[in-house]
């Protein structure tokens, strides 16, 4: 534990550091600026070295207060770690606030840093709602799009209308004091305390892990209801401004139409910056280097057209980031993908501890706080109730026509999970005092319930989680054949369901798939890529480059590339990385495991850290405790083999990381099985017809970098798979390649390099387009391995027989 | 016989179809153009190659087995009738149903249908019994490669065990019905919006 104590002190120097700097700094930002050119009148000799602090200032003060931030989340993430991970980073975030800015604040006895709403909503904002929309799984977005926009803009409406009209009412009822306040200004308040808020969502929900459909509806609706804040808000100040009597019909109206026009009107210029953007990177193959700036660049500019014109500056931003994902990833280099990838994640994650680390300090300021128990308590309660009371009033209706119900316990996490976070903090910052003389206490109010929500919530939140799903489930331990009948029903009915038909095969998704198919992708997309725009060989590739990247780093830690000379050894196993939960089973495991030819990075915790355990715990286990050992050990490799079925999450979006989806290699295990099991079917149907050649030499070509932007060249490609797979359980004929189908390929066993497990996946054949797949062999630069083909040598010999398998399939 | 006329259903077929399975008049047309969708040669019945070409049974370990269980002994076509039957066994169990007394027919998605739907799922060679190489093939389907054949031979040992009451180191339906009676059969084999 001395690391842990090391790392506080580390912490309390950091601080201390931080507190004298930021002591001489605000001293000094009280300096009378002198033009640097103009020298003292009482100067003697030439100055060698000044100090220019006025000249630097502005800049200065903004990197040290990024630089602070940087140091904030460094030491949270450390702390968290160490101390529990309870608290989410964002509550940690703002406590260093409140200590920086009690520090701040006890140096200069005002808070000279505050975090100002037009540095908040233009320069801290957009990044994140970026990132998000960027990162956006489309498809599950679209499907459901409808249940977001319902809890968008009714549910926001509802929670504004009656956290406003409650709190005046208990106002009226005497329940607050004397406030010099009307219904308006309730109404206002309660417009902008009712948004949901993406950056508190993003990050709460980051730490806990719910199911896709029910983060895509919590997510969507955060950023959807921006519209709708930014509607209410407006129109609410407006009427303030305006004053009660002159409220008529005509203006309600107007105010309704608004909506309408800045809702619809922010989304369209989102797609229009967004096809933009696309044009864009059509034409950028010759300046790759910059070509991820132009993400950024549009993006940021959809938002300040968006805000210029006084439409919702967020829906824009977030359509842009939704609308051009998918054509600026396949136009742009892989480089360049990785890079805007990579830098909106920094400039994320950022914002988001800017954002939260100024929450906390702009609360250490006498000025702005008016403690109003009354308010306060209220506001909390009724924003609260009726979070919960509209949740599940718009699911139950929704219920009706959706094609797969919300459940109870989703609603209830939805309903917890309505946080509010910065941009109610920034609407409050931007009353303006005069018209609003309780701008203070609304300020004041807004804090708090941003710190209950983000805190507190926030804190609950997780246990919640796994508090109601514990409930349900089972209390007693399901056996055996009760798991694998759980998952093989699982299974079962996943299939029946697309068999059926499910959510999102109706005419509309493929009409617009037709659609987007021919005219869009046309225009927006680089023609290359256009041919090349198989998902599942995308995957494939992504796999294939990760493959080589662990390959040489395995290697490099077995010492040297040798050990892969050896058949035996060449069994790196690049698969399932087992969840730390097992990290204490594993070391019972492994020493029944260690018979068995298993890779060397099997599992990678234990054989790292318990290297030595395995040998010792095989002997030690006594013949008595064998049973209940191997009993836990069936149990818990089931648990950890069973491929997962539809209905566990297999989306995940997260600020700090993103990674291919584990699941993707079950589906590849799966896909390669479920096609060959069929092949053998198709087979034996056709009796006897098998390539009469056996493809035994082919030579590696030593290809550099053909590729250099990732994609493969032209598409007559034929792709076959490696031997090796060490089960010969399900793969009964691997043996004999005489019987190899058309587009399996027989590799030399005495392969200087034994191609990797994961790379030996055959590439995924989609059904319904049979294309020609090129032999896949991994050289050691990975990213050329497509382009090993023989073609010619291949093409020939099988040139009969893939046509044939084209009609029948 | 090709055209699409003839392959329109008829009110007395929906009629039947309803009797038979229980489902609703508009679920039935639903599943109709579901059914017509997926026929590609538009002869108004699928084969094995329609149910392959839907991309998601390619990735669902059991989905080869669940296409075999459409067809039935031997035959390589289904019909709209035989489409449903199967697609019956999956209908929602309706709260009004479950306490009814049963009628002299069982419906077809009661839950010992469903979960003799299931039993035959495993039970290739239609001999009533699970053997312990019917087990390993399932089990070896739905398990990633990285299990070797012997664990995965004691996991099937170990399951049989759990489940064999007469000793025969088989898993018949009764035994098959005993192990799985506090699991929500009904639910966990119900299409969820089919309501």
């Amino acid at each position: 534990m001395s690391n842990s104590t090391y790392l506080c002190l580390r912490a309390v120097f950091l601080v201390c550091f931080i507190h004298l700097l930021i002591q001489g700094l605000s001293a000094d930002a009280n300096v009378v600026q002198s033009p640097r050119n103009r020298l003292e009148p009482n100067l003697t000799g030439l100055p060698i070295v000044t100090f220019e602090w006025h000249h630097v200032q502005t800049p200065y003060l903004v990197i040290i207060w990024i630089f602070v931030a940087a140091l904030a989340k460094l030491s949270v993430i450390e702390l968290n770690h160490h101390v529990t991970s309870v608290i989410p980073e964002s509550g940690m975030l703002i406590i260093v606030g409140f200590i920086l800015g009690g520090m701040v604040w006890g140096a200069d006895k005002a808070q000279t840093f505050k975090l100002l709403p037009t540095t908040f909503f233009f320069y801290l904002l957009p990044q994140i709602i970026l990132d998000a929309s960027y990162f956006m799984p489309n498809k599950l977005f679209f499907s459901n799009l409808g249940a977001i926009l319902i809890y968008a803009i009714f549910g926001t409406c509802w929670n504004a209308a009656t956290v406003g009209l409650s709190l005046w009412g208990c106002y009226e009822a005497g329940a607050m004091g004397n406030l010099d306040i009307g219904l308006l200004q309730f109404l206002l308040f309660g417009s902008l305390i009712s948004a949901v808020d993406p950056v508190a969502v993003i990050a709460v929900f980051e730490e806990v892990h719910v199911n896709e459909v029910l983060f895509i509806l919590v997510f969507g609706e955060s950023l959807l209801n921006d519209g709708v804040t930014v509607v209410l808000y407006n129109v609410f100040d407006a009427f303030v401004a305006l004053g009660g009597p002159r409220i008529d019909a005509t203006e309600i109206f107007k105010g309704i139409f608004s909506f309408v026009v800045v809702a619809f009107g922010g989304s369209f210029l989102g797609v229009v910056f967004a096809i933009l953007l696309s044009l864009l990177t059509r034409c950028t193959k010759h300046i790759q280097i910059i070509e991820a700036g132009f993400v950024f660049v549009m993006g940021y500019l959809a938002y300040l057209t968006a805000e210029m014109l006084s439409l919702s500056a967020i829906l824009s931003i977030t359509f842009c980031g939704v609308c051009c994902q998918k054509y600026v990833n396949s136009n742009m280099d892989e480089k360049s993908v990785t890079t805007v990838r990579h830098a909106m994640k920094v400039l994320a994650n950022g914002s988001e501890t800017m954002i939260f680390l100024f929450l906390g300090i702009t609360a250490i300021d006498t000025e702005i706080w008016v403690w109003n128990t009354g308010f306060i308590l209220l506001t909390l309660l009724f924003m609260f109730i009726y979070r919960i009371i509209g949740v599940f009033l718009f699911t139950w209706m929704l219920n009706k026509f959706r094609l797969v119900p919300i459940e109870v316990i989703d609603q209830v996490v939805m309903s917890y999970g309505g946080l509010r976070g910065a941009v109610a903090y920034g609407l409050a910052a931007m009353l303006d005092k005069e018209k609003i003389p309780e701008k203070n206490l609304m300020i004041s109010t807004t804090l708090i319930v941003v710190y209950f929500t983000v805190i507190i919530q926030g804190i609950t939140m997780k246990p919640l989680v796994q508090w109601l799903k514990v409930k349900r489930a089972a209390h007693s331990d399901l056996k055996l054949v009760e798991k694998v009948n759980n998952r093989a029903f699982d299974h079962i009915l996943a299939a029946v369901e697309d068999i059926c038909g499910r959510i999102g095969d109706n005419w509309w998704t493929r009409g617009w798939n037709r659609f987007e198919e021919k005219y869009i992708c046309r225009i927006l997309m680089k023609p290359k890529v256009r041919k090349n725009k198989d998902y599942l060989f995308n995957i494939f590739h992504k796999l294939n480059l990760e493959d080589a990247m662990n390959y040489v780093s395995e290697g490099e830690r077995q010492g040297s590339l040798a050990f892969i000379r050896s058949d035996e050894a060449a069994n790196i196993d690049f698969k399932k990385q087992y969840d730390s939960e097992f990290a204490d089973v594993m070391p019972d495991i492994m020493g029944d495991m260690s018979n068995y030819e298993f890779g060397i990075e099997n599992v990678s915790i234990t054989s790292i850290v318990k290297d030595t355990i395995p040998s010792i715990s095989r002997d030690i286990h006594g013949q008595d405790r064998k049973n209940a050992v191997d009993d836990i050990n069936a149990h818990h490799l089931l648990q950890q083999h069973l491929y997962r079925s539809r209905k566990h999450h297999r989306h995940k979006y997260s600020r700090s990381h993103f990674g291919i989806n584990q699941s993707e290699y079950e589906v590849q295990e799966i896909f390669q099985r479920t096609m060959r099991s069929r092949l053998e079917s198709f087979k034996s149907a056709k009796m006897g017809v098998n390539p009469a050649k056996k493809i035994t030499k082919h030579h590696k070509k030593d290809l550099t970098h053909q590729m250099s932007n990732g994609h493969p060249e032209g598409k007559d490609h034929l792709y076959g798979d490696e031997a090796g797979i060490e089960n010969p359980a399900f793969m009964p004929d691997m043996e004999s390649p005489t019987h190899s189908p058309p587009w399996l390929m027989e590799t030399e066993m005495d392969m200087a390099v034994a191609p990797s497990q994961r790379a030996q996946r055959r590439l995924p054949w989609t059904p319904n387009r049979m294309r020609r797949l090129a032999p896949m062999r991994i050289s050691t630069c990975s990213t050329d391995s497509f382009l090993m083909a023989d073609v010619s040598l291949t093409l020939e010999e099988h040139e009969e027989q893939p046509q044939g398998d084209n009609e029948e399939m | 016989m090709g055209s699409r006329a003839s392959s329109l259903l008829r009110e007395e077929d929906i009629e039947e179809i309803k009797k038979e399975t229980g489902f609703s008049h508009s679920q039935i047309t639903r599943l109709y153009s579901r059914f017509h969708s997926l026929d590609k040669g538009e002869n108004g019945a699928l084969s094995r190659e329609d149910f392959q070409r839907i991309p998601e049974l390619a990735i669902n370990p059991l989905g080869d087995r669940i296409i075999n269980a459409f067809f039935p002994e031997g035959e390589d076509q289904v019909n709209f009738r035989g489409f449903m039957r199967t697609l019956a066994h999956f209908r929602p169990v309706e709260d009004n149903e479950k306490n009814k007394v049963l009628t002299p027919g069982e419906p077809l998605n009661s839950r010992i249908n469903k979960l003799l739907f299931a039993f035959r799922l495993y039970d290739l060679d239609r001999d009533d019994k699970i053997s312990r190489e019917e087990l390993l093939q399932v089990l070896r389907m739905m398990v990633g490669v990285n299990i070797s054949d012997e664990q995965l031979g004691s996991i099937a040992d170990r399951t049989i065990q759990e489940a064999d009451t007469n000793g025969d180191m088989c898993i018949s339906f009764n035994e098959f019905t005993k192990v799985l009676e506090k699991v929500d059969v009904e639910q966990k084999m119900s299409i969820r919006f089919l309501h």
